[in-house]
């Protein structure tokens, strides 16, 4: 059972640190994400059912997923219009798209076929299938964040958090902004896809409404990480996003679990998702408020210290 | 260097809000020039330097740049030899990054690799770098944490890292305290007279204007009226700048009066 939560987790870490590189790295109100992360999860489910590798699986997933951003990405660098509005519309003609990868069928059943999530407990059979299932997906997870991580050390990863920070200074070091966009956010919705694509071997189907709701969800677990401890390095700041997905995800399981004694269902969860997140900015602005506070007071105190020393 | 010719900016063209902001600035700038840019509010000199960086397209005119015409040229393809620095301290760094990450992403300019340049002989280069902002201990530090300050000042030496071969300068010290306006000033002066760079900044400060640079640009209503280099340089007091400005508004006043009284 707690396996299963963090099996949950992990698998939901990977498309939270594709939301952590639009929102949070690029300050990119991306809403793609609802859309790419049931296309990752139709290619993937796709491609296995026609006989393909797993491994293959999800590289497609993962490059649906990029050309899903980038998309996105030209609309808003071309057209210029805001990103939330071209994410939106992304997210919209994905749907149309989804459907039609899944062969104009809403929901694709994953039975009796060979998955990532069927193939583990086989391959390490002197271990409980749960463990194994864990272990691997641990495995991806640990993969995905070190390449984000190394990626974000680079020249180039190091340019596309600049640009989250500040366009102007991008521009002024003499790179073309919109490339960056179209790589940041395209490596974003790639690894939400990719999320999408192990996603579905997971619960064993592939449904074109996957995504409702994600990127709010993901916020939510953003959030969690950033109360967790404080950071400007990387590989910090992903873990701390690895650790609030599964937070988040724990929290639902109880939910999910003891929510009748106080009436809850899990038609309630978006909703107690939309609150949490209201919860987090506002624990995190009396935060800022309570802290500037006390700077204030200190300095007030040190002026008048100032002040009887002259005396 | 630097050609200008015929340079005209209008913004909101065929509307109400219809404003020319440069009108017709012709200008040379040879290599080793420092070139000190004065005028009131509004007379245009953002406006010609965001024209120069190539902010805003032009209306009219063309720009060269070693004679090679770039006024079609993006902002960021000009910005691999134009240098800028803002008056908003905020605008030359990126505040969620660490020092050492800011000075790494300025170090070289253009579209970057995949590659990790940021290494252990790199930051101490940094650190060395840093000494005479105070800041040679701080490069984990991230540059929200600064004071506007320190913030211009590790602007200043990032943009001068990069080597560009024309800076600009927009008031860069004007959004900062007095001793802080001091400090980036020093370093200003010390970074183009070493580094021997080509330079354009704007300056309320009439007689450091005359004091510094090579030459004297005074602006009004988007036209150079006063450009003046060498001995007669020298030569020009604040009182007498103060003077052949309030000469020349008279003049278009008294035109205007005459136009009135027809």
């Amino acid at each position: 059972m707690i396996e299963g939560i963090f099996v949950d987790g992990l698998i939901f870490s990977i498309m939270v640190l594709g939301i952590l590189i639009s929102f949070r790295v690029l300050d990119f109100a991306d809403l793609t994400c609802d859309g790419s992360l049931a296309t990752g999860a139709a290619v993937a489910t796709m491609h296995i059912i026609s006989g393909g590798s797993i491994f293959i699986a999800l590289v497609l997933a993962f490059l649906a997923g990029t050309v899903a951003g980038m998309v996105t990405a030209t609309i808003h660098n071309k057209f210029k219009i805001p990103g939330l509005l071209a994410g939106i519309l992304t997210m919209t003609m994905l749907y149309s798209i989804n459907l039609r990868i899944l062969g104009n069928k809403a929901n694709v059943p994953l039975l009796r076929i060979e998955t990532f999530y069927t193939i583990l407990p086989e391959k390490l059979s002197s271990i409980p299938s749960s463990v194994a299932v864990l272990i691997g997906t641990l495995l991806v997870v640990l993969f995905v964040k070190t390449l984000v991580d190394v990626f974000f050390r680079t020249d180039l990863g190091l340019a596309v958090g600049a640009l989250g920070g500040n366009e102007q200074m991008v521009i002024s070091q003499g790179m073309n902004p919109d490339y960056l966009k179209l790589l940041g956010i395209g490596v974003s919705n790639g690894l939400i896809a990719l999320s999408g694509g192990l996603l579905a071997q997971y619960q064993g189907f592939a449904d074109a409404n996957l995504g409702q709701g994600m990127v709010v969800q993901g916020l939510a677990a953003i959030m969690i990480g950033e109360f967790l401890f404080h950071s400007n390095r990387i590989s910090l700041i992903t873990l701390r996003a690895v650790l609030g997905a599964i937070i988040y995800k724990t929290l639902m399981f109880f939910g999910r679990k003891y929510g009748y004694l106080i009436n809850i269902t899990p038609n309630d969860f978006k909703l107690l998702t939309g609150i949490l997140v209201i919860a987090s900015l506002w624990i995190a602005k009396s935060r800022t408020q309570a802290s500037n506070r006390a700077a204030k007071k200190n300095a007030i105190l040190r002026t008048q210290k100032g002040e009887e020393a002259n005396d | 260097m630097i050609k200008l010719d015929n340079l005209t900016k209008v913004f909101y063209p065929g509307t109400v809000n219809e404003k020319i902001a440069i009108n017709g600035v012709s200008l040379n700038i040879k290599e080793g020039e420092i070139v000190c840019v004065i005028g009131s509010n509004g007379s245009g000199k953002s406006t010609l330097f965001n024209l120069i960086s190539g902010t805003y397209p032009l209306t009219n005119g063309s720009i060269s740049f070693n004679d090679i015409d770039i006024t079609k040229t993006a902002e960021y393809k000009r910005a691999k030899y134009i240098g800028r620095i803002f008056q908003d301290p905020t605008m030359g760094t990126a505040a969620n990054m660490s020092i050492e990450d800011n000075m790494i992403t300025a170090s070289t300019k253009g579209m970057k690799g995949l590659k990790i340049s940021l290494n252990n002989e790199k930051r101490k280069q940094f650190s060395e770098l840093l000494i005479p902002i105070g800041l040679e201990n701080r490069l984990k530090d991230n540059v929200g944490l600064l004071s506007g300050g320190q913030r211009q000042a590790l602007t200043l030496l990032m943009t001068v890292m990069s080597s560009p071969k024309l800076i600009l300068l927009d008031e860069h010290t004007a959004a900062l305290d007095p001793r802080n306006a001091d400090i980036v000033m020093d370093l200003t002066q010390q970074y183009i007279v070493e580094k021997n760079l080509t330079a354009m900044m704007i300056t309320h400060n009439m007689k450091f204007a005359i004091e510094f640079g090579t030459r004297l640009i005074m602006m009004d209503e988007g036209k150079v009226i006063l450009d003046v280099q060498g001995d007669e340089k020298k030569k020009l007091t604040v009182d007498k700048l103060v003077e052949i400005f309030r000469n020349i508004k008279n003049e278009e006043f008294s035109a205007d009066e005459e136009l009135l009284n027809v």
